[in-house]
């Protein structure tokens, strides 16, 4: 434990990822996955990988565990390649896709799997902790969806890893599911560990992570607190029924970042919907059909790439 | 520590699963009693100077073990399926425990094949002294090798859906060619041919019980290079094999 703290108010670097490239041969020529992804996460440090589906987010974490070989770059973890940081046991993992291996109890695997790693937590420790005791006794091959995203969890966690890798973690989780499991991944965070996962719920990063990577199309688009990507990528849009208007007056309107046109219609994008529209309709009383709705991310991350590809 | 606990859990699993079960230690049990019980009275079978029971327990022991050796490969790929196999890959499971595990659970299926075709053989009345029952016991397990590394081979290069006629179809050439349902004879291309297979000489080692004496060098070269040549692709294939499924 004590080793632990140090780690962290040294600041000792856990996850070095340095112009990470990756392209695969599909059936439609060559796909990029990942186009030069720099990334160094601290020790300790809770990170979000964000990013709408096919942003290159599993592909990145498969090329951090050593499962993919990147075409260019390099992945250093504590200081080491990938395949020394698993062999030694400090990296925990739960990869996106998957299930688990049959004919065990949920307990009896996660037993099995901790046999392999120098230092793994109880077994017992690793059910309260991921909440499954109702579960452990069961065959792995009857569990539901989101009871089998639980038990992978605790196979996860059972490595008592340094470093914890989730891709996608909640997907097929209920609502209650998806609390307890954050609950826990922030308890085990804070026992100094570094944790790194990815998702495409902008609420799950917001309210989870110390520190968002956002990633679109291969690429690293920003990196930074919660807060900073929140108000890149979780504006609001404002669609309203206005002829005639300039979208540079729009555009000049407190709380409107972007404005353009569709037919009748002006679509605002909003840093701050509330000062918009109180400014909109102050300026504009004959804005009618008037929705408010919140930009969906793969919107947000097209404007930052188109951006980023403009540059 | 970490290869008795995984082991044993490799172990309980594969046992628990009754359907695999059922059809791997079943089918040559069936089939042997349903060819040898009716011929049991049979003394001298083709003129062979060997009673039927023994003639066709020791043609089943072949077909028997290679399959229980082989099957690996279908659990393998089943484990696949699922992305097991990745899942691994983040673990400090070394290639070597894995082999050594998928192996030993081989030869756990494989010997208790044999357990039950000596049973069903001796209840037939199949008599041998002792030494020849140690003797074939011995020389099958050591056959086996190859079909170990062959196994874990099919299950890191087919998928869940392939590996079944995959593994159906190479169990029936192997024994066709190694002459596990009828002798090859002495001669010509296939004879040749069905030397330089391993099921050659585990049907040699499983004659010991109708009076064969084993294999010499030649079968200990076939065996060997068998063994190691299929031992270098299953392990490359298995350090390869970390794509998503």
């Amino acid at each position: 434990m004590i080793e632990t703290l140090e780690n962290v108010t040294t600041a000792a670097v856990g996850v070095t990822l340095h112009g990470l490239t990756k392209s695969f041969v599909g059936e439609h020529g060559t796909v990029q996955a990942v186009r030069g992804v720099d990334v160094s996460i601290d020790a300790g440090e809770t990170v979000a990988l964000l990013g709408p589906n096919g942003a290159g987010k599993s592909t990145t974490v498969d090329m951090m565990l050593g499962l993919l070989q990147p075409d260019a770059g390099s992945v250093r973890l504590f200081g080491g390649s990938p395949r020394e940081a698993v062999a030694s046991g400090r990296v925990g993992a739960m990869l996106q896709t998957g299930s688990l291996l049959r004919d065990l109890s949920v307990r009896e695997l996660i037993t099995m799997v901790a046999s392999l790693y120098p230092q793994p937590l109880g077994v017992d420790e690793t059910i309260s902790l991921t909440g499954i005791e109702e579960i452990a006794d069961r065959m792995t091959q009857k569990l539901s969806g989101g009871e089998t995203q639980r038990a992978r969890f605790a196979i996860a966690l059972v490595s008592n890893p340094d470093l914890l890798v989730l891709d996608e973690p909640t997907v097929a989780m209920d609502v209650e599911a998806r609390r307890a499991f954050w609950t826990t991944m922030r308890a085990f965070a804070a026992r100094g560990r570094t944790v790194m996962f990815a998702t495409h719920y902008l609420e799950e990063a917001d309210a989870y992570a110390d520190r968002v990577v956002l990633m679109a199309n291969g690429r690293v688009v920003a990196d930074g607190p919660p807060t900073e990507i929140k108000a890149m990528v979780g504006g609001r849009r404002i669609r309203a029924t206005l002829p005639g208007a300039h979208l540079f007056e729009l555009e000049s309107l407190p709380g409107v970042t972007h404005a353009e046109q569709r037919g009748e219609a002006v679509i605002l994008s909003c840093s701050d919907s509330d000062a918009a529209i109180r400014a909109l309709l102050a300026r504009f009383p004959n804005a009618s059909d008037l929705e408010i709705t919140g930009a969906g991310l793969e919107d947000a991350f097209v404007e930052l790439t188109g951006k980023e590809d403009a540059e | 520590m970490t290869f008795t606990t995984y082991t044993r859990y490799e172990l309980l699993r594969t046992f628990r699963n009754r359907r695999f079960l059922v059809f791997a230690f079943g089918f040559p049990l069936v089939l042997y009693i349903l060819i040898a019980a009716p011929n049991r009275h049979t003394h001298n079978l083709g003129s062979s100077g060997l009673s039927a029971p023994v003639y066709f327990m020791v043609g089943l022991l072949t077909f028997g073990t290679m399959n229980a050796m082989l099957s690996a490969g279908a659990r393998i790929a089943a484990e696949r399926s699922v992305g097991w196999n990745r899942q691994l890959r983040i673990t400090p499971l070394s290639p070597r425990t894995y082999f050594r595990t998928k192996v030993l659970t081989g030869y756990a299926m494989a010997l208790v094949t044999i357990g039950l075709l000596y049973a069903a053989g001796f209840v037939l009345g199949v008599r041998l002294p002792a030494g020849d029952w140690f003797h074939m016991t011995w020389l099958i397990l050591i056959g086996l090798v190859p079909f170990a590394a062959l196994g874990i081979l099919m299950g890191h290069l087919l998928t869940a859906d392939s590996v079944g006629p995959a593994l159906g179809g190479t169990t029936a050439i192997l024994a066709f060619l190694g002459g596990v349902w009828f002798p090859i004879g002495h001669h010509g291309a296939l004879h040749e041919i069905g030397e330089a297979l391993p099921s050659y000489w585990l049907v040699q080692a499983a004659h010991v019980g109708t009076g064969g004496s084993g294999w010499g060098a030649h079968g200990w070269i076939v065996l060997i290079a068998w063994a190691v040549g299929a031992t270098i692709l299953a392990r490359r294939a298995y350090l390869r094999d970390t794509r998503r499924a």
